[in-house]
């Protein structure tokens, strides 16, 4: 069976790629996922804010008692070697490039222009095959607007597209108003692909504690649902930006659900710890038999087939949807 | 000559400078002032730089310095060329090593920052005692006077010692040389290799043992052969001076630096010539230089050779003019005939005279002077008054300087109006708060204009005794000659105070001189600062015609995201205030200064500094000063004028910063000093302070248990006693069943509080509407001041609960125990003084405790205030510290001493038994005195004991009477941290948990050398990056508990109140009522850890969950019940040890070093836990067979 397909300008054999997660973050890592079958990999994300509060915690608690008492000028030794900064993310990049023949797609969350702009280039420069831009931000100011908001991203996209000669993918949250116009946006700006979607951090709460408890959760297939939509919509929309999924691909199933809604790529992370590396060739197996079965020929016969523009009922994909699905539940009700 | 290259460095860095390069090996010990040296080198070490011969030099760090001394000791004989830098009492602890090494004619050549010997008290400042003190062991004792010369000798010293065979100490004042920051002229590899003979370190190598030409030394010798062998080496010592005067001279042809076995400055005809060594010999030159101006026959004899003792060079550089001497010792020897440079001269002169070498007609008349102990200042104005007396008909044949001695008036007056400094010198004062980086900037400052200028520069910085809201005050000169002047600026140019709360406290504007300017940090606008000054210092600005500057550099560096940090703000004003550089010049060397300070902690620190920085001169505002001075607020003394006249005359004034000025009389003879000082220093240097919410509250007394400074405190009493409270007092009922009807409260110290949070952090009740609110809150203290102030002031005359009522002492009721340990100068959520706080309310009313050196020593000893204090019946703990390594001896002397009177009370009480009555004897004789209510009814049987012999006029019933306190139960302490008892104190403790005596070890774990800086100790877990371990500790934690336990009749505990306080308190007491020997090792979270001591408990709670530091106890008591004597309290195992390690900087570091390296300590650390917990598990379910009691 032919599952070739292309993203990012890669020609991949497959389109199952690891998505970004520690277990792509060491060459060994990387390796394995190699091995294991994954066609291309991505990073886990180099966050900007991350190293401004390092850097900041760490002049507090070594300066702040610097240079205080008469026996201890210091309390800390500072090696040459030691510098707060992307520098060891740009060492993992090389690495992991260095260990690995499948294209390796870094990931950068910024949150300042510069930001943005000088770890892209950084990222590039490091050896990255693409770079996918993590736009995912919580925005709890009441004074920004959405067209704020999208504007600035629109601007990220297109400066550090014109600063980088690498692919580039933008990782998406699914909370946007109108994201058909604003994917639209990014693609005038440089977007070689969108990545649907992010996947919050989401803090549950310990009522007991009265405190907020905080423990990543893997995805399910039922994320997938979303996901399914806004690829099927964003596919009749977007000219030639590709789409990725991510979130919610754990069978064989998933992932034909996902490319017949116009995904050209599949990221693949809580499948892989829930099941373990190994699980990213079973599904590529399973894929490949159930495509045979029903007599696919390739993966492009069934990429977008059930799209807004290639759907037997887009109307689903509306507003029509809901009001349906509430008919639906009326009725079984009775 | 060439050009040399100029480096602006402090002495210590000097030295290792020169030293690091010439040697192969250095085994070292921290101690201040001398540890940068050994850090210096390691760093260097570690960043694999390279001596003269190409190698990376061995540094290691040993347990002591008398291990420091064996290692070097012994890789000298193995022929390397080796090196040590040690101080004070390290030093003394090198002594049996530098006979060994001396007899041996051993080329060597150490490194000492000179520093005062602990007496009738520690100090860590700088003289000669120490060096004296080692002035009998063949070493050579070579002195230098400032950090050109500290880089000089510590080469020069090191080729004379390979070429005689002699070994030397090459020393320079602690502090004042060690710390001060000088520009010099470096010696480049190729001047070294040029003064040193290659040859004389091959014949050094050739002396190596080695078994392919084998030699034994060390032999044991007899009467008929050690005397003769022992005089065999004096042919080298008589080589010594002519060869370093040769080497002196190749030096000086190379470098153009003239230096002498004694070097003669002043007139060629003075009459007058004062003798001395070390950095005060500037200091002399400098007002010779003066007083030769104005027609003073005055010179000075600079004296760098000191051992040998060369009488013909000595008497050399004497001028034939000379009349009288004046010999300046910075060493004091009780009972000598004078000290120890004095009978040296003396000596020198009776021998010339007898040998007629003396160049003077007749011999001169000699005075002996003692001058500058513990870095107490030494000014051209003392130096004035010795040539003064000097010249008097009746002089004091000795004397001292620098003090006023009302007792045996010996001190000379000193006219404190005598000033030479020159005009053309730049000088400026700084007053700031550690916190706030003014010393980091200062050091910039310095290094800028020392580097970029052809100015000359001198650094010098005072600090605190305190570690929590710490000043410092620096010291800068600039000028164009080079500056000799190693002592402290009275008459500035420039005053800075960054801190607007000093002008309260302190007169900063005496350092100005007339027309000085003056830059106040202040919250207030240019046009409103005048009105919120104190009347003095606005009389001040008015009477010296001060240029009067301000600016609110916290609102500037909180616009740039830097918090407190106001050093690059400041630092920025001061350029552009001083005019050393050109504005826009300044701004740029400030901005590359920053870049290259702060490049290493990430781009967004460099960044917030430059904007604020380029935001700085916009806030900067000259005032428009008065005519009048108008302002109604004065400053208040510092001490409440309900303090006792001791501490209102003595302390108030050290608190001041005028200790100087107290005469000996103000001080008790043999360094004993009174408890509870602490609480009249009123330090208010918290910003926001914990402020109770009572309605929330659920009484678990958490917060007081966790406050480093008893700053936060509970009490439960009737409620009759509230009448007159404050009507802001807040109380409520006391939730218990046990002891119903009472009121409660928790009241915060306002004037105390460091406001560290730890209490809120720790605080479990929160608002359920709101629950950020909690049961404690963090508030403005300048809100809540004045009411809390009243509020504590009414708390603290509340009666105390009666201790004898308590059938049990849980954490809570703990915290209801008044702590006899308060205020002291610790850090801000320091993680030790929780622990020593609640060994005070659990024991401090019958405790003795042994305090080994270190942070505890310091927080709990240094003056000018002392926080152990006393109960209202005026006991309380006896408290003292011996030596660093002494400390389990120490202690276990304490309980010797104890067991002896209570032996002899015992025994008189059956000896009166008739007298004092059957069933008393009875009593006395069997209390059990393990509850709060035996000891208090053991004080009541004392009481009625003492009635009954108090007028039986015989020895043994006096005896008796003066010793029936110790038939109460004494409780013995001995509290030291890490560094003690894992490395230095090991062996003594080893020894003293082996004897079965009735002693109770609280180790304070910081797992690090706190108070030298964060040194790596044999308790630094594996994975941290600390001194000595910059990459990483790359081994395990020594396990202290699991080798006590071999023993098996030792209690130990491990024990982290952040995890599990009641745990913690549960073994005090159990360690306590151990009959033996018992060990608690307490987690301490250290400002070394790295990260913010607020979150001290959760670290601690961490350190547990993951294993890395388990809670057990282990009870031999139990072995009789026939249970395992160990219980695995907490086992960890709930996270990984890496979720703790994360969360550190001290791990972190290793991180960012390099992550992989990082992981494997991860990993390795894990291991590591589970395998110990595994042998605990193991060691938890063994049921030993019963044993029969042992006992003293």
């Amino acid at each position: 069976m032919n599952l070739s397909t292309t993203y990012l300008g890669f020609d991949l054999p497959h389109p199952f790629i690891a998505g970004a997660s520690p277990l792509t973050e060491t060459p060994d890592g990387a390796r394995r996922l190699e091995d294991a079958g994954a066609a291309a990999l991505v990073l886990p994300s180099l966050f900007e804010e991350e190293i401004h509060l390092e850097s900041l915690a760490t002049l507090h608690s070594t300066d702040s008692h610097a240079n205080s008492h008469g026996e201890a000028s210091s309390y800390f030794v500072e090696p040459e070697e030691f510098v707060i900064g992307p520098h060891a993310y740009l060492e993992r990049v090389r690495r992991v490039k260095d260990a690995v023949d499948i294209p390796v797609i870094a990931s950068l969350n910024g949150y300042t222009r510069g930001g943005w702009l000088e770890y892209a280039r950084l990222l590039a420069e490091a050896g990255a095959d693409a770079l996918e831009l993590n736009l995912y931000n919580v925005v709890t100011e009441a004074h920004l607007s959405a067209g704020e908001i999208e504007g600035r991203s629109v601007t990220i996209v297109r400066e550090v597209k014109d600063q980088i000669a690498i692919p580039l993918a933008v990782k998406l949250s699914p909370f946007y108003t109108a994201l058909p116009h604003f994917a639209g946006q990014l693609e005038t700006a440089g977007a070689d692909a969108l990545v649907l979607f992010n996947r919050f951090f989401e803090s549950d709460i310990d009522v007991e504690e009265l405190a907020f408890a905080s423990d990543l959760k893997l995805s399910d297939s039922r994320e997938l649902l979303l996901r399914l939509r806004w690829l099927a919509i964003l596919s009749g929309t977007l000219e030639s930006t590709e789409l990725a999924v991510t979130g919610g691909v754990h069978t064989a199933e998933d992932a034909v659900k996902a490319i017949m809604s116009g995904a050209s790529a599949v990221q693949m992370v809580s499948s892989l710890y829930q099941k373990g590396i190994d699980n990213l060739a079973r599904i590529k197996s399973e894929m490949t038999i159930w495509m045979e079965e029903k007599e696919y020929r390739s993966l492009a016969q069934m990429r977008g087939s059930m799209t807004i523009r290639t759907c037997p009922d887009p109307q689903v994909l509306f507003r029509a949807n809901y009001m349906h699905q509430l008919r639906t539940w009326d009725q079984t009700r009775s | 000559m060439s050009t040399r290259k100029m480096s602006t460095i402090d002495g210590n860095e000097a030295t290792a400078l020169t030293a690091y390069r010439l040697n192969e090996v250095a085994a070292i010990y921290p101690i201040t002032p001398s540890s940068n040296m050994g850090e210096l080198a390691d760093e260097w070490a570690t960043r694999g730089r390279v001596n003269l011969w190409g190698q990376v030099p061995r540094i290691v760090e040993m347990q002591s310095e008398a291990g420091a001394a064996g290692a070097v000791h012994g890789a000298l004989q193995a022929g390397a060329l080796a090196t040590t830098f040690t101080a004070s009492q390290g030093l003394l602890l090198m002594i049996p090593n530098m006979y060994k090494i001396a007899g041996e004619l051993t080329a060597f050549c150490m490194h000492v920052a000179a520093r005062t010997l602990s007496t009738h008290a520690l100090s860590i400042f700088g003289d000669h005692s120490d060096i004296m003190a080692v002035r009998q062991t063949g070493f050579a004792l070579l002195g230098s006077s400032s950090v050109q010369e500290a880089h000089d000798m510590a080469c020069i010293a090191q080729v004379t010692s390979l070429r005689t065979r002699i070994p030397f100490l090459h020393f320079f004042d602690g502090f004042r040389t060690s710390h001060e920051i000088q520009k010099i002229a470096l010696l480049s590899d190729d001047d070294l290799r040029a003064i040193l003979g290659e040859e004389d370190v091959q014949a050094h190598r050739a002396r190596a043992l080695t078994p392919d030409r084998p030699a034994l030394r060390g032999t044991a010798q007899n009467p008929d052969a050690f005397f003769q062998a022992r005089e065999a080496c004096n042919g080298f010592y008589d080589a010594c001076p002519g060869a370093l005067e040769q080497v002196l001279r190749d030096f000086a042809k190379r470098t153009g630096r003239d230096y002498r076995l004694f070097e003669y400055y002043g007139d060629p005809a003075a009459e007058r010539v004062i003798v001395i060594m070390g950095s005060g010999a500037e200091t002399v030159r400098e007002t010779v230089d003066f007083l030769s101006a104005n027609g003073d026959r005055v010179g000075v004899i600079v004296v760098r050779l000191y051992r040998p003792f060369s009488v013909p060079h000595f008497v050399a550089a004497l001028p034939k003019s000379a009349r009288t001497l004046a010999v300046l010792d910075r060493t004091k020897e009780p009972g000598a005939v004078g000290d120890p440079l004095y009978t040296d001269v003396v000596a020198s002169l009776h021998e010339a005279s007898r040998t007629g070498t003396l160049p003077c007609a007749a011999s001169p008349d000699v005075l002996a002077g003692r001058y500058g102990l513990s870095s107490k200042e030494f000014t051209p104005a003392m130096v004035k008054a010795v040539f003064d007396e000097m010249q008097k008909p009746a002089p004091k044949r000795h004397f001292t300087v620098g003090i006023t001695d009302d007792v045996t008036h010996l001190s000379l007056a000193v006219d404190p109006a005598f000033d030479i400094e020159p005009d053309d010198v730049i000088r400026c004062v700084f007053f700031g708060l550690g916190a706030d980086g003014t010393v980091g900037a200062n050091k910039n400052s310095i290094k800028i204009i020392g580097d970029e200028t052809d100015h000359h520069v001198q650094g010098y910085f005072v600090y605190d005794s305190k570690k929590s809201g710490a000043m410092t005050i620096s010291h800068l000169r600039f000028g164009p000659r080079p500056i000799r002047s190693p002592y402290l600026i009275k008459r500035a140019g420039f005053v800075a105070c960054h801190q607007p709360g000093f002008l309260d406290k302190l007169d900063v504007l005496e350092y100005a001189a007339p027309g000085a300017t003056f830059l106040l940090n202040t919250p207030h606008a240019p046009d409103e600062v005048w009105a919120h000054l104190p009347r003095e210092v606005q009389q001040e600005v008015i009477e010296k015609k001060i240029r009067f500057h301000v600016i609110d550099a916290l609102t500037v560096a909180r616009e740039h995201g830097m918090g407190a940090r106001i050093n690059t703000i400041m630092q920025t004003c001061f350029f552009a205030l001083s005019g050393v550089l050109p504005r826009d010049e300044a701004i740029a060397k400030i901005k590359s200064a920053i870049t290259k300070t702060y490049e290493k902690k990430g781009a967004e620190v460099v960044r917030r500094n430059h904007a604020a920085v380029d935001a700085t001169l916009a806030h900067l505002h000259e005032v428009t000063v008065p005519a009048h001075a108008e302002g109604t607020r004065e400053r208040q003394p510092l001490v409440s004028g309900d303090a006792p006249d001791f501490v209102q005359k003595v302390t108030g004034l050290m608190l001041a910063g005028k200790g100087d000025l107290l005469p000996v009389s103000a001080f008790p003879v043999d360094g004993t000093w009174p408890l509870g000082t602490s609480r009249w220093e009123k330090r208010n240097i918290a910003v926001d302070i914990p402020i109770w919410d009572a309605d929330i509250c659920i009484q678990c007394n958490k917060c007081a248990l966790v406050c480093p400074h008893a700053a936060i405190r509970a009490k439960v009493y009737e409620p009759d006693a509230l009448g007159g409270a404050p009507d802001t007092f807040q109380a409520v009922d006391y939730k218990s069943k046990e002891i119903p009807g009472l009121q409660y409260t928790i009241q915060v110290a306002p004037e105390d509080c460091t406001g560290c949070n730890l209490c809120v952090n720790v605080c479990p009740a929160k608002d359920k509407a709101n629950p950020r609110h909690k049961a404690i809150n963090m508030q403005p203290h300048h809100e809540h001041t004045d009411r809390e102030r009243a509020n504590f002031r009414f708390f603290l005359d509340l009666p105390e609960i009666d201790r004898a009522k308590s059938s049990r002492i849980d954490i809570k009721f703990s915290q209801f125990l008044e702590p006899l340990f308060e205020f002291s100068g610790a850090c801000a959520g320091c993680g030790e003084t929780p622990y020593v706080k609640l060994l005070t309310q659990l024991y401090g009313d019958r405790a003795l405790i042994a305090n080994a050196t270190g942070c505890s020593s310091i927080y709990g000893g240094n003056l000018p205030t002392t926080p152990f204090c006393t109960n209202a019946e005026g006991r309380g703990p006896a408290w003292s510290n011996s030596l660093f390594e002494d400390n389990a001896e120490f202690g276990l002397g304490f309980r010797l001493a104890v067991g002896a009177h209570e032996s002899m009370a015992l025994r008189l009480v059956k000896q009166y038994a008739a007298t004092i009555g059957e069933r008393l004897v009875s009593e006395l004789l069997s209390a059990d005195q393990h509850t709060e209510s035996g000891v208090s009814d053991q004080r009541k049987r004392v009481v009625a004991l003492r009635a009954k012999i108090r007028d039986i006029d015989e020895p043994d019933a006096q005896r008796l009477y003066r010793r029936a306190d110790y038939l109460v139960r004494k409780s013995i302490w001995l509290v030291g941290g890490d560094g003690w008892a894992y490395d230095i104190g090991y062996g003594g403790l080893d020894h003293v948990l082996s004897m079965n005596h009735d002693v109770n070890v609280l180790v304070l774990d910081t797992e690090v050398y706190s108070n030298t800086g964060g040194q790596a100790s044999k308790a630094t877990p594996l994975g941290a990056a600390a001194k000595f371990a910059a990459n990483g500790k790359a081994v395990n934690k020594k396990d202290l508990g699991l080798m006590a336990m071999n023993y098996g009749h030792v209690y130990v505990a491990s024990v982290a109140f952040g995890a599990k306080d009641a745990h913690t308190v549960k073994a005090f007491q159990e360690a306590d009522s151990y009959p033996g020997p018992s060990l608690i090792i307490a987690y301490s979270h250290c400002i070394a850890h790295g990260y913010d001591m607020q979150f001290g408990a959760d670290q601690q709670l961490r350190a547990v969950q993951s294993g890395i530091w388990p809670l057990y106890r282990y009870d031999p008591r139990r072995v009789l019940e026939g249970k395992p004597p160990l219980v695995v309290d907490a086992p960890g195992g709930k996270i990984r040890v890496q979720e703790y390690m994360k969360n550190e900087t001290r791990f972190r570091m290793v991180e960012k070093i390099d992550p992989e390296r990082f992981q494997r300590f991860a990993v390795q650390a894990q291991e590591a836990a589970v395998r110990r917990m595994a042998v605990y598990e193991h060691m938890s379910h063994l049921i030993l067979p019963g044993a029969s009691e042992g006992g003293e």
